[in-house]
C-alpha cells in the first residue's frame, strides 16, 4: 500500500529509520487508512473530496509541510481545475458572505490548526449557526484533527531521514 | 451542580459534550459496525458516541490509538503517556492531560512529575531525559511544529534511538489529534 505520510516526508527505504516504520508498519497502515476515512471517504456527508482536499491543503501550508503541502495540491488538482473556485486552499483568503457555510469552517479550520487551546463552545455554536448538521460538524473536526496529527509526523520522518 | 475545569488536574473529569451523542438504538449499521471497536466490556462514553456520527473515521480509531500506546517494544510506556500529556499542555485540552498524567503516575508510581509538569510547564524541574521528551513534544505540538536536526539532536543526546523517537513523534501527534477533538466537541466538568 502507497503511504502518503512516508512518500511525502521522502524516507529513506533502508537504515534504521526504515527499520523503526516497519516495526510500526501496522499503525502505518492505520494511519494510511484514517487518512483514506478522513480525505476519500465513500460517505462524505456534507463535506465534499474536493473541499477536504482543498482545507488540507489549507492546513499543510499553515503548518509549513512542504511534502504534503505538495501532495495535497495534487490530489485537488485531480479533480479538475474548478475544484476549489473559492480558493479555500490558499492560506488567509475567506470565502465570501455569500458562503456563510463555508466561511464559518474556514474559520473553525484556521483557528483548530493555529490555535486548538483557544477553541470553545462558541466555535461549535457558529458552526451551527451557519447551518452545519451536528454529523457535518464532527466530519470537519476530524478531518482537521487528523490532518494535524499526519502534519506533525511528517514533519518529524523528514527531518529524521534527511539526517540518514 | 457541574462547572467547567479550566486548571490542570490529575482528577480525571467528567466531558460534557457540545455536539448531541448518537442515541446507539437509532443508530445506522454502519454506526453500529463502529462502535462495535470499542470495548464491549465499558459502557460506550458520550466521546465515543459523538464521533459515531463519523463512523468510517471512528471504526479505525481504537486499533490505532492502542497500537500508538500499547504495542510492544520500542519506548517505554510511561515515556507515550509523557509525550500525550506534552501536547494536551499546549493545546490546553484539561480531559486529555489528566487521563494521561494519571497513567503516568500510575505507572511511574509517583505524581511529582506530573505535579511540577502542570504548574510550570517547560519550567519544571525534571530529569535530563524527561525534560528533553517533555520539550521535544511541546516544540512539536505548536503551530507551525516547531523540529530541526538539533531537536532530533537533543533527544539522541538523553539516549532515545530512532524508534524511540518515532514511538514518541506518534503517541505526541496523536494526542495533537485527539486533543483537537476533545477540547473542541465538548468540555471538562466536575462532578457528574
Amino acid at each position: 500500500m502507497t503511504n502518503v505520510i512516508e512518500a511525502a516526508a521522502n524516507v529513506p527505504s533502508t537504515g534504521p529509520l526504515a527499520d523503526a516504520l516497519a516495526m510500526r508498519s501496522k499503525l502505518m497502515d492505520l494511519t494510511q487508512a484514517s487518512y483514506e476515512a478522513a480525505l476519500l471517504p465513500s460517505d462524505p456527508g456534507g463535506l465534499t473530496r474536493e473541499t477536504r482536499a482543498a482545507f488540507a491543503c489549507r492546513m499543510a501550508k499553515i503548518c509549513q509541510q512542504e511534502g504534503l503541502r505538495r501532495h495535497y495540491g495534487e490530489l485537488l488538482s485531480s479533480y479538475g481545475s474548478e475544484a476549489d473556485p473559492l480558493n479555500l486552499a490558499t492560506t488567509d483568503s475567506c470565502p465570501p458572505a455569500s458562503e456563510p457555510r463555508l466561511a464559518a469552517m474556514v474559520s473553525y479550520v484556521d483557528l483548530v490548526t493555529r490555535s486548538p487551546k483557544d477553541a470553545s463552545e462558541s466555535d461549535i455554536e457558529s458552526l451551527r449557526k451557519a447551518d452545519i448538521n451536528e454529523s457535518d460538524i464532527v466530519r470537519l473536526a476530524g478531518l482537521v484533527a487528523f490532518v494535524n496529527y499526519q502534519l506533525r509526523v511528517a514533519a518529524v520522518l523528514s527531518v529524521m531521514g534527511e539526517a540518514q | 451542580m457541574s462547572r467547567v475545569i479550566h486548571k490542570f488536574t490529575t482528577r480525571v473529569p467528567t466531558w460534557r459534550p457540545h455536539v448531541t451523542p448518537i442515541d446507539y438504538e437509532q443508530a445506522t449499521p454502519a454506526q453500529r459496525e463502529a462502535l462495535q471497536e470499542t470495548p464491549s466490556n465499558t459502557k460506550i462514553s458520550d466521546y465515543v458516541l459523538v464521533l459515531a456520527h463519523d463512523p468510517e473515521s471512528l471504526r479505525i480509531r481504537t486499533s490505532l490509538f492502542n497500537g500508538i500506546m500499547y504495542d510492544k517494544g520500542g519506548l517505554a510506556r510511561e515515556e507515550r503517556e509523557l509525550g500525550a500529556v506534552a501536547a494536551s499542555v499546549v493545546n490546553r485540552c484539561i480531559y486529555c492531560a489528566a487521563v494521561h498524567a494519571q497513567r503516568y503516575n500510575n505507572i511511574v508510581g509517583d505524581d511529582r512529575v506530573m505535579g511540577d509538569i502542570f504548574l510550570r510547564g517547560k519550567e519544571a524541574d525534571l530529569d535530563p531525559r524527561t525534560r528533553a521528551i517533555l520539550k521535544f513534544g511541546m516544540r512539536l505540538s505548536e503551530c507551525p511544529p516547531n523540529v530541526t536536526p538539533e531537536d532530533i539532536g537533543s533527544l539522541k543526546e538523553v539516549g532515545l534511538n530512532d524508534q524511540e523517537i518515532l514511538d514518541l513523534t506518534l503517541s505526541t501527534t496523536l494526542f495533537g489529534w485527539a486533543n483537537r477533538l476533545m477540547h473542541t466537541l465538548g468540555e471538562p466538568v466536575s462532578g457528574k
